[in-house]
């Protein structure tokens, strides 16, 4: 069973993200910013899927890639950004700093299981 | 796949109304001069977040008016606008009008133009000043056109040239899942190039050196292939063309294969599932609920652990008991004692918020109240991490708000009265809250200019409530704006510094317990103080007896307890009955003549006197003796009977018998009142007999 | 009918109203039979020790706890002047259920719990027109068996003088 780390400030993204996920069969780790899911994945083994909210306090989602991206076993995981801000430079930001792709807020479960199952095949 | 959205609500809802908070704090920390660019990116992500919430959970109005909010704050971000003092008041006023909408969203009344619409006018006002990026409406549009059902063209060959740059896979994508996903789309033929494949020496296989060249044929869109490259559009070259059919695929030393179109369904993706939650006239039941930090809940799970460990451990002497273990007996129960304790102290801190959530609403209210005013005045807030009972907070948010109001209203004065009297204009009023024994203390100080004195007590000898030739200490005077027949006169409301209502807010506090206590010193300023019990459901109690009934005091109230020789005992005017502490005469309260109960010893040096502390009098309450000391859970009289004079509630002691709880003011009352009725005989009445039976 | 903390199941509650008939528990007050409309009654509690409430009307004999509420227990003798009477094995508290002005549960001491009565028009007696019958609460007369039950309003009589939730003036 694939394991998704879901980043989110917001509790109730996060809340309805991690039950849609479990709901269609996923582990789900969660975090409440960048700083927190960085906590999350150290000493364990990598999950199977980031998936970060763009705006967050602490850390940014934009951020999280950088730092996911250097960490061994991050390399080439699938991380994808949630954003309303399908703003050019966003998208562009998160694509330099190692981002696989994004989703569209507001996106609903059905959408976001469909494109998680599809970038894990 | 269906998922029930509303769920959650009020998660959101709950967030939502914290975030709005939050950004109210941080816009009334801004001006027009200074613009700290990390306060202006917390407000933008707080209605970003709230914005974000309203589109998925489908709160249409909510979702449109945070949109324009949200547009104002990008464009001060990116420094595109600049903060005018105006704009400020729009942002507060869009926080107000939001809060509206969240509240009717969540009680599912009908959300009405008239809710924002104004304020979504001037906003739209602000923004409209000329920007160079677009306004994220181009968002909406994009993110419409990914969710509308595609048009479904009539099947042609498509040829797609796709050469991945050398760092594709290093953001996580795989070629492969683009062309799994373009085989759904129909008949796909795929040929990869191997030819760029560098020596095996020189291979980095973090590094991708193939290329694809893939034939389509599918009823589909150039705008839909190049869709499925989106996420990598900046890391290859693609070339979409459509070929005249029939026209064979270039063919060289590569693979070639035919994938078939997958049976999964691809349809267009489904609408939202989400309930607008139609206003129906009935109102969603609110359910109580109260956030937690994760280490309180973690705490509770360790002492459950610990108790578990306990409870096991007296099983074991309790299946083979003999006399031998009877001290391992009695140290489990200790164990067990303090494990119980230490969970209902965890359990009661669950209840516990910071002063905080109470004390975030008063910059706006100064903010406003002090524009309304034409006065220049600034807040500080300190303690705010202190903890108290979720209960206590709701009910001493009024009576601070008065208190703040008042301190506005009537103590600060003018900027220009101000610098006539050599203080800086802008006055300064602090709230602040801190822990001192089993007790909150919030304190409330201005540096206005204070009660004045002179005028107070003239005011009340001619009111009566000062006899001609009593003399008051100056705490005395203070406290006479607390008397009722003082202080709802409202012609004494400018004069004495304060407003109308004080003895309101002294009730309210007494209500719960509580206790309020005022310093002033004329010209400087009056600082008023609340001290309030943590909790309102448990006490630590101290067990009197009386005859032949038990009462329980609060054991914060009691200063301490003294046996007093005859000598030390007078009275006054033949009446009052008053004994000497120290180089002080405190009176004597007779619980037994006050509640009319039979008493048990009638001289005073025979039992006890507890001195106990009344709001700032201090009173001996004559018992027969001391009996134990124990926490107890409060339960209140007033549910199925009424208030009684003297008594605060009733707790339920561990035979299942019930004692009253002691009500210190409620007790000196009650003094005055009976403390000379006669003292009921050594008699006995039908209730002996009913106790008896 | 037994004694102890039993429920008595509640009959259709459409039967209550302003209409007198339908079934009422009756209990003994001294040599005096009393009836109390069943929707009223929650329960029947063997008689157990209060704790006096100080300063209260003389009525109310004090506080007991009832699986962790505090209830008042009326004592019904003292509130209709009867002459007292001592507690014995019949002695029982009848539980009630007030609903104004808001709900409250009380306790009524009777010296024992006598039957369940389903009362007709045919039962019920017009009550002599004696002036202090209205305040003492009572709906009517019924008689059942050659025996006279005083019918209680008790909504009206646990919201009269001391009983009633309202704060007695501190006068």
């Amino acid at each position: 069973m694939a394991t998704i780390l879901g980043v989110d400030d917001s509790a109730s993204m996060r809340e309805m993200v991690s039950f849609t996920l479990k709901s269609a069969g996923f582990e789900v780790v969660e975090a409440v910013d960048g700083v927190d899911a960085l906590g999350k994945v150290a000493g364990r083994p990598p999950v199977d899927l980031v998936l970060a909210d763009v705006n967050m306090p602490n850390m940014d989602g934009i951020e999280l890639v950088r730092e996911l991206r250097a960490l061994e076993g991050y390399k080439f995981i699938p991380i994808l950004l949630l954003t309303t801000e399908a703003a050019p430079e966003k998208k562009e930001e998160g694509k330099a700093a190692g981002a696989t792709g994004w989703i569209v807020k507001p996106f609903n479960p059905e959408q976001l299981v469909g494109t998680i199952k599809k970038v894990l095949g | 796949m269906s998922i029930d959205l509303t769920q959650f609500h009020q998660t959101y809802f709950e967030e939502s109304f914290e975030l709005l908070e939050s950004m109210e704090t941080a816009l009334l920390e801004m001006s027009p001069g200074s613009v700290d660019m990390d306060v202006v990116n917390d407000v933008f992500r707080a209605a970003h977040s709230i914005k974000g919430g309203a589109g998925t959970f489908g709160f249409q109005e909510i979702s449109d008016f945070t949109h324009v909010v949200e547009a104002l704050l990008d464009g001060l971000r990116s420094e595109q606008l600049r903060v005018s003092a105006p704009m400020i008041e729009e942002l507060l006023a869009s926080v107000d009008c939001v809060r509206t909408m969240l509240e009717k969203q969540r009680s599912n009344e009908e959300i009405l133009p008239s809710d924002w619409a104004a304020v979504h006018g001037r906003l739209e006002g602000l923004v409209d000043v000329p920007r160079s990026s677009g306004p994220t409406n181009a968002d909406v549009a994009h993110a419409t056109a990914e969710s509308a059902p595609p048009e479904r063209p009539e099947a042609l060959d498509w040829k797609i040239d796709f050469r991945p740059y050398l760092d594709l896979l290093r953001t996580g994508n795989d070629p492969l899942r683009l062309v799994t996903e373009l085989s759904e789309m129909g008949t796909l033929e795929s040929h990869c190039e191997l030819g760029e494949l560098p020596d095996f020496d020189d291979l980095d296989p973090e590094e991708i050196h193939l290329r694809w060249e893939l034939r389509l044929h599918a009823a589909t869109t150039e705008a839909a292939i190049a869709n499925v490259f989106d996420w990598v559009s900046d890391q290859c070259n693609l070339e979409i063309t459509v070929l005249p059919s029939d026209a064979p695929v270039a063919t060289k030393d590569g693979h070639r294969s035919t994938v078939a179109a997958s049976p999964r369904d691809n349809a267009a993706p489904t609408q939202p599932t989400v309930d607008p939650g139609k206003p129906e006239g009935r109102r969603m039941t609110e359910s109580q609920s109260i956030r937690v930090a994760i280490d309180k809940v973690d705490d509770l799970i360790n002492m459950v652990g610990e108790l578990v460990i306990t409870q096991s451990m007296l099983q074991q002497i309790g299946e083979n008991f003999d006399q031998t273990q009877l001290d391992a007996l009695r140290d489990k129960l200790a164990l067990l004692g303090r494990n119980t304790r230490e969970l209902q102290e965890s359990v009661m801190r669950i209840r516990m918020l910071p002063i905080s959530f109470t004390f975030n609403r008063f910059p706006r209210l100064v903010h406003d109240l002090s524009r309304k005013l034409d006065k220049q005045v600034e807040l500080e807030l300190l303690g705010q991490q202190t903890e108290l009972d979720k209960t206590v907070m709701e009910k001493i948010s009024d009576p601070l708000t008065h208190l703040v109001r008042n301190a506005l209203d009537h103590g600060i004065e003018q900027p220009e009265e101000r610098e006539r009297v050599g203080k800086p204009r802008t006055g300064t009023i602090s709230m602040n809250a801190y822990h001192e024994g089993g007790n909150i203390v919030i304190e409330i100080a201005d540096d206005g200019a204070g009660i004045n004195k002179s005028r107070v007590l003239e005011q009340a000898r001619q009111r009566g409530l000062v006899s001609p030739d009593e003399v008051l200490s100056d705490d005395d005077i203070n406290h006479l704006i607390f008397h009722p027949g003082f202080s709802t006169a409202e012609t004494v409301s400018d004069i004495s510094g304060r407003g109308v209502g004080m003895d309101v807010v002294r009730k309210n506090i007494a209500s719960i317990g509580g206790a309020i206590h005022l310093t002033s010193a004329e010209g400087e300023g009056s600082t008023v103080t609340i001290r309030l019990p943590l909790t309102l459901s448990i006490l630590d109690g101290q067990t009197v007896r009386v005859g032949r009934e038990n009462f329980i005091l609060p054991l914060v109230s009691i200063l301490e307890s003294i046996q007093v020789r005859a000598n030390d005992v007078s009275r006054i005017a033949g009446k009052t009955e008053v004994f000497k502490l120290r180089d002080e005469y405190l009176p004597v309260i007779r619980l037994h003549r006050i509640f009319d109960v039979e008493p048990g010893r009638l001289d005073l040096t025979e039992g006890l006197i507890v001195v106990v502390d009344n709001d700032r009098q201090r009173v001996g309450v004559f018992v027969d003796e001391l009996l134990g000391q124990q926490q107890v859970v409060i339960k209140s009289l007033e549910t199925n009977f009424k208030k009684v004079d003297g008594i605060s509630g009733a707790t339920i002691l561990g035979d299942g018998t019930v004692a009253l709880i002691l009500d210190v003011p409620g007790l000196v009352t009650l003094h005055d009142r009976h403390g000379d009725r006669p003292d009921r005989a050594k008699s006995v009445e039908r209730d002996t007999e009913v106790v008896a039976a | 009918m037994s004694v102890g903390t039993e429920r008595l199941s509640a009959p259709d509650p459409g039967a209550e109203g302003t209409d007198q008939t339908g079934q009422y528990l009756t209990f003994r007050l001294a040599d005096e039979i009393y009836g109390v409309d069943i929707l009223k009654v929650q329960e029947i509690r063997s008689w157990d020790c209060v704790t006096p409430l100080p300063n209260t009307c003389k009525a109310v004999l004090g506080v007991l706890n009832l699986r962790g509420t505090i209830i008042p227990i009326v004592d019904l003798r003292r509130h209709f002047d009867l002459p007292e009477g001592e507690t014995g094995p019949t002695t029982v508290i009848v539980v009630v259920k007030v609903r104004q002005p808001r709900e409250r549960v009380m306790g009524l001491l009777v010296d024992a719990v006598s039957d369940v009565h389903t009362l007709g028009e045919e039962h019920l007696r017009s009550a002599p027109a004696v002036g202090h019958l209205a305040e003492q609460n009572l709906v009517g007369l019924a008689e059942v068996d050659g025996t006279m039950i005083t019918l209680l309003d008790i909504d009206a009589l646990l919201n009269s003088g001391d009983l009633s939730p309202e704060p007695v003036g501190t006068a």
